[in-house]
């Protein structure tokens, strides 16, 4: 295991490393004068030259990602131009709506998906499967952002049930908070479970399947006892490694949602700071949104590897 | 003789008998078809134009004139879905072209050459993960401004990796077959294996990928269209139609409601079709199902 680990740390460490390199070149070099791109064509060529300076974008490029880095690895991410505030400030008090969000939407996921696939794979070929699988056909081509307004709908100008968006901040209290997450979440969540249910209906059918299961009747286990004793933990190697591709979509998803609900998360801060041309926050986040996918796969790889000891058995 | 009398009393059945009896591929089919069709017939005929601008017949319910209403700016909105049909057509042809043509090449070659071009082929290939379509599409909006050919570009860059391992995983398959080994006996070169024996083995495999890819591409495009970064006005788009319809939610509720339905009805055709017709091409991954 030590030797697994070591190996994909130092993979992981050289992606992050690779992320950093694409997210600089794209952001801060492809645009060749970053400066006359943030004043916009009509500034001065003295402004453009003062702020290039007041931002070391005269300095060379290696020069600049090493100063980028360095911050980073102390926890400065520099200052924004259209907040004028420390982005690091900025991108932890929007981490406070993104990453509850994505949790629940992740929790909501897997409660629906493991549900209804396992229901599924129990009544292969009924009536409950095929209704079930229908809808998740449905649910996969279902864009969130439509679902998550179809909700705004249904729940807010119909039923009047909540609020049409927004966010009222942790300090009014976990309830009203977490009320406002609850619409944005389903609607990441729903299309991510259908995604997942059908992945875990064929990885519990496809078990099932196995020798090990018709022993375990054999000697006498009850199919239930059979299901959640024997069948589950085997199907649900597969299932981990989609659920850690569906946490970076999830991630990816907020962006999208967040600007649905107008929630002030880390999706709503990038998709702002493009409009304000302040390429200092949109690199930071594009890169803190990378470094939490590429995370939470390195983090998925692990899993894998203690559930089915082969993984690292044949990695090694 | 047992194997004689049943091919007697069960004549072979065609792959067009067998696609049609396939409830998910006929169903799949229609839908794709009907969404070519809207885009081919906004070629030639819209109802109304999807451009001109009536602010005196702005959201009207859907009437006899209006088969499915006005949008805020007096814009019919069966034309506007007629001519978005083709705009999502368009992405979905370029992003899943770029993958199909970048990703294949990769896959073909790290199947064809192992070792570290292999390696390092599919390292970059899971680097590329990391940058979801939307992201990337940020990044690119952000540098270059919104516009269709930086969301195109988008996409496709993030379909290479996909294709590379769908080809390389499939092209290694093919590559351990006897057949192969017969060619190379024969003194074939690997590029003359790869385009001669390992590229039509796998091209069931990319037709059924690009099907998947062509329907995650429309999701894309309309997120992206939504958000703003995609396709720009005048062009109708469903994405920006839903951005435009969701201030609107009180007064014209339903304008909201059209443009998603046309995006779920092409995205669930494209993703029955792609899975119609990999069970129509590898029966035995139909029983197991």
């Amino acid at each position: 295991m030590g030797l697994f680990l070591f190996k994909r740390l130092i993979t992981l460490l050289a992606t992050l490393a690779g992320a950093s390199v694409v997210v600089f070149l794209v952001l801060e070099v492809l645009p060749g004068d970053a400066a006359q791109m943030l004043m916009g064509p009509d500034a001065s060529p003295e402004a453009v030259q003062a702020l290039a300076v007041k931002l070391g974008l005269n300095l060379p490029p290696m020069t600049r990602y090493w100063q980028w880095i360095s911050g980073l690895l102390v926890g400065d991410m520099g200052m924004s131009n259209a907040y004028s505030s420390p982005v690091l400030d900025l991108v932890l008090e929007r981490l406070a709506v993104t990453v509850p969000l994505a949790v629940i939407a992740m929790v909501m996921t897997t409660a629906l998906a493991l549900s209804a696939g396992i229901y599924a794979a129990s009544r292969h070929n009924q009536l409950g499967d095929t209704g079930l699988m229908g809808l998740t056909q449905i649910g996969i081509a279902v864009p969130n952002f439509w679902f998550a307004i179809l909700l705004i709908l249904l729940f807010s100008v119909h039923l009047q049930w909540f609020s049409a968006g927004g966010f009222p901040g942790w300090s009014e209290g976990a309830g009203p908070a977490l009320k406002s997450l609850l619409l944005p979440a389903l609607s990441l969540a729903v299309v991510q479970a259908a995604i997942l249910a059908r992945i875990t209906r064929s990885a519990v059918l496809e078990v099932l399947r196995e020798d090990f299961v018709r022993t375990a009747r054999a000697k006498g286990l009850s199919r239930r006892a059979t299901l959640w004793g024997h069948v589950l933990r085997n199907a649900m190697i597969p299932v981990i490694t989609v659920m850690g591709l569906q946490f970076a979509n999830l991630l990816a998803g907020t962006i999208v949602v967040e600007n649905v609900f107008y929630l002030p998360g880390l999706g709503r801060l990038i998709f702002q700071s493009i409009s304000n041309r302040d390429l200092i926050v949109v690199r930071n986040c594009v890169l803190l949104l990378a470094v939490m996918v590429i995370a939470v796969n390195f983090v998925v790889d692990v899993l894998y590897a203690v559930i089915d000891p082969r993984v690292k058995a044949s990695d090694v | 003789m047992s194997v004689s009398v049943g091919a007697a009393a069960h004549p072979p059945v065609t792959l067009l008998a067998r696609a049609l009896r396939h409830r998910s591929f006929t169903i799949g089919a229609v839908l794709t078809l009907l969404l070519l069709l809207a885009a081919a017939l906004s070629l030639v005929w819209t109802p109304w134009s999807p451009y001109e601008i009536d602010m005196a017949a702005k959201l009207q319910a859907p009437d006899a004139h209006h088969w499915l209403g006005t949008d805020p700016f007096g814009r019919d909105v069966t034309s506007l879905l007629l001519v978005g049909a083709r705009n999502s057509i368009l992405v979905g042809v370029i992003a899943v072209g770029i993958g199909l043509g970048v990703g294949t090449l990769l896959g073909l070659l790290a199947a064809a050459r192992r070792g570290w071009v292999e390696e390092a082929i599919m390292r970059l290939a899971d680097f590329t993960f990391a940058f979801p379509a939307i992201l990337s599409a940020i990044m690119l909006t952000a540098v270059f401004g919104a516009g269709i050919v930086n969301s195109i570009i988008a996409i496709g860059v993030f379909n290479i990796p996909t294709f590379a391992r769908v080809t390389r995983a499939s092209a290694n398959a093919v590559w351990s077959r006897e057949f192969v080994l017969a060619a190379r006996a024969c003194g074939k070169g690997p590029w003359r294996i790869t385009f001669d024996h390992v590229l039509p083995n796998i091209l069931s495999a990319l037709i059924v990928q690009a099907t998947i890819q062509f329907a995650l591409a429309i999701l894309a495009e309309a997120a992206l269209s939504y958000l703003g970064l995609g396709t720009q006005p005048p062009q109708p788009s469903w994405g920006r139609m839903l951005a435009e319809a969701q201030t609107l939610l009180f007064q014209a509720p339903l304008l909201a409601v059209f443009p998603g339905v046309a995006i779920a009805l092409a995205v669930l055709g494209l993703n029955l079709l792609g899975d119609g017709l990999r069970d129509l091409m590898d029966p035995r991954l139909a029983r197991k199902r």
